[in-house]
């Protein structure tokens, strides 16, 4: 089986976020960058089933030179190989054109599957993945948690909301997008992250592609949240904090 | 064009009613078409739609459109995609309002690609312009987008951003409209659905809930919440990368795919507030936040709040309680 995941590199979960100067995005100064959350459980699945299956793991992902650790801590984990497409200008693109630029940079690949995470960490569109099958011409599933393979193609066991789940089949090629939990990660071994170094990474400029850039929806601003609620931060010293709550949960909240 | 359109979704269940989250579409489309001047259309999917139809018909809405194929039955992305795609390339909608429910999240992406527009998912606010809001980062920032080019703009609208009871009255003609399907261009076979474990936890009905998140750094570290929560007689939940690692079983997952709770106090302990979590437990009487991070979303939830590491808060704490019991 042929896999292709595609991943992103997002800001790590802690960084301290600040907006940029043009009120448009993050200052990306100092900020530390890892693999998107569910994307990593994307990729764990693709390992597993080429463990069980055989066949290749291809990581994709579009972004600048800083991107390139990203698809290579994935051949750390197990991928045999990586495409990055070298884009500059991601953030300027909406998710159809970033959908373009995976979608010309896989056609001649001819995967049986394709994966992507369910959201990005960042931007939280969850839209990447789906409009990608649509412009495959493949069927996908979304909210993906376990894949197994069958005669004809895969079923697959979707999350619904509210602790329901369903299975669905299709067959392959197919795309899905995989929720978070589904398996547990592995992590990369000081073998196989110097095994890794060796691995073909094929860097495809974005021009190349030759594909639409120019955005349907555009962010024009970004902006701290207002607040839903009055908050009371409790000062002090951690005992007094901790002192000062119980007497407000008991005697203002009256919840104790 | 011809003005707005909003899809309505079918409540999960018997019954063929009219879904929360959808009402609360509605009530975002018609704060748009007061914006905008636009008038307001509203689109049922499905194999039988009369009695959804009817129920939306008694709104204020120009018309109720029941897109209804044998195909249609049971949701299927290929299927919904062709009979919206149809239904929007005969009208020509300015806009396209949609609830942001999973089903949404699943076919509305490849509708709007198909017509060469993109979703502008997850909408928190309409302002003016106009503009909509949806967050970044987690929660921790908000982002205003505008569509730009021609078409429809597409927009879902997130659970619990816009109020379903202020909803206007009204009545709308009904119009059929009969999509053409091919039993071959649906390629995934959707199965019944099931639930997960059984739920031996009831969240939904506790009083207090602490609940504790990626901050506890380990499975080892969760019996320090645990004593937090049996010192108040309250019941331990968890955001979902707990759950998602094993730390502690599914059905103590607060959040949108886990339980939505409204206990008297919920204290979160090392969660930041991601809005997958925020939906489950933002309608909570009294929240605190314990939290290392000052701008964790969390804290603009919150009643109360204490910035700091929680392994020196927690213990502190259930001293507090514990002396206070005595």
């Amino acid at each position: 089986m042929k896999i292709i995941v595609a991943i992103k590199q997002v800001p790590e979960r802690d960084a301290q976020v600040r907006i940029d100067a043009a009120g448009k995005w993050i200052e990306e100064a100092g900020v530390q960058w890892a693999l998107n959350e569910s994307d990593a459980y994307a990729l764990e699945e693709a390992l597993q089933l080429k463990e069980k299956h055989g066949g290749e793991v291809v990581v994709l992902s579009a972004g600048p030179e800083r991107v390139g650790s990203t698809i290579r801590e994935a051949l750390a984990k197990g991928a045999d190989r990586g495409i990055h497409i070298d884009c500059a200008d991601l953030g300027n693109r909406d998710a159809l054109g970033v959908a373009r630029l995976l979608a010309a940079a896989v056609k001649h690949e001819n995967p049986d599957l394709v994966l992507t995470g369910l959201q990005s960490d960042d931007l939280g569109l969850g839209q990447t993945g789906v409009i990608l099958a649509e412009l495959l011409g493949l069927p996908h599933a979304s909210l993906i948690l376990h894949v197994e393979k069958t005669e004809t193609g895969l079923a697959v066991k979707r999350e619904l909301e509210a602790g329901w789940f369903q299975t669905i089949e299709l067959p392959t090629p197919a795309l899905l997008t995989i929720q978070s939990g589904g398996n547990k990660l592995r992590y990369a071994t000081l073998m196989s992250i110097k095994k890794a170094k060796t691995k073909e990474v094929r860097v495809v400029k974005a021009a190349e592609l030759a594909v639409d850039a120019a955005p349907v929806v555009v962010l024009e601003q970004v902006a701290l949240p207002t607040k839903q609620r009055s908050t009371q931060m409790l000062p002090g010293t951690t005992k007094e904090a901790a002192a000062a709550l119980v007497e407000k949960l008991k005697f203002e909240a009256r919840v104790l | 064009m011809s003005g707005i359109w909003v899809v309505v979704e079918e409540r999960d269940g018997p019954g063929g009613k009219v879904s929360r989250i959808s009402w609360e579409a509605v009530a975002a489309a018609q704060k748009l078409a007061t914006l905008t001047g636009l008038a307001l259309n509203a689109a049922v999917v499905g194999g039988q739609t009369e009695s959804l139809a009817s129920e939306v018909a008694a709104k204020a809405l120009t018309k109720v459109t029941r897109i209804e194929h044998p195909l249609l039955t049971v949701y299927t992305p290929e299927g919904f995609t062709l009979a919206l795609q149809q239904l929007f390339e005969a009208e020509k909608p300015g806009y396209v309002i949609l609830p942001h429910s999973y089903q949404v999240r699943d076919y509305a992406p490849k509708l709007a690609a198909r017509l060469g527009q993109v979703l502008i998912g997850d909408v928190i606010a309409i302002g003016d312009g106009p503009v909509f809001t949806r967050q970044l980062m987690q929660g921790r920032l908000n982002g205003c987008y505008r569509h730009s080019g021609s078409g429809a703009c597409f927009v879902s609208i997130q659970a619990g951003a816009f109020r379903a009871d202020t909803v206007e009255a009204g009545k709308a003609e009904i119009e059929l409209f009969s999509p053409t399907i091919d039993a071959a261009q649906i390629r995934t076979r959707p199965g019944e659905r099931f639930q997960g474990s059984a739920q031996t936890v009831d969240l939904a009905s506790a009083q207090l809930i602490v609940s504790v998140g990626r901050g506890i750094k380990e499975a080892g570290n969760i019996p320090l919440v645990q004593e937090l929560a049996t010192a108040l007689g309250a019941e331990l939940g968890a955001s979902r990368p707990i759950c998602d690692n094993g730390w502690l079983p599914m059905e103590r997952q607060v959040g949108s795919s886990g339980q939505t709770v409204t206990p008297k106090l919920y204290l979160a302990v090392g969660i930041s507030g991601a809005i997958q979590h925020l939906v489950g437990m933002k309608g909570s009487q009294c929240i605190v936040a314990i939290n290392k991070d000052p701008g964790a979303p969390i804290f603009e939830t919150a009643d109360y709040g204490i910035v700091g590491d929680l392994f020196e808060v927690v213990p502190a704490l259930i001293e507090v309680v514990k002396a206070a019991k005595q």
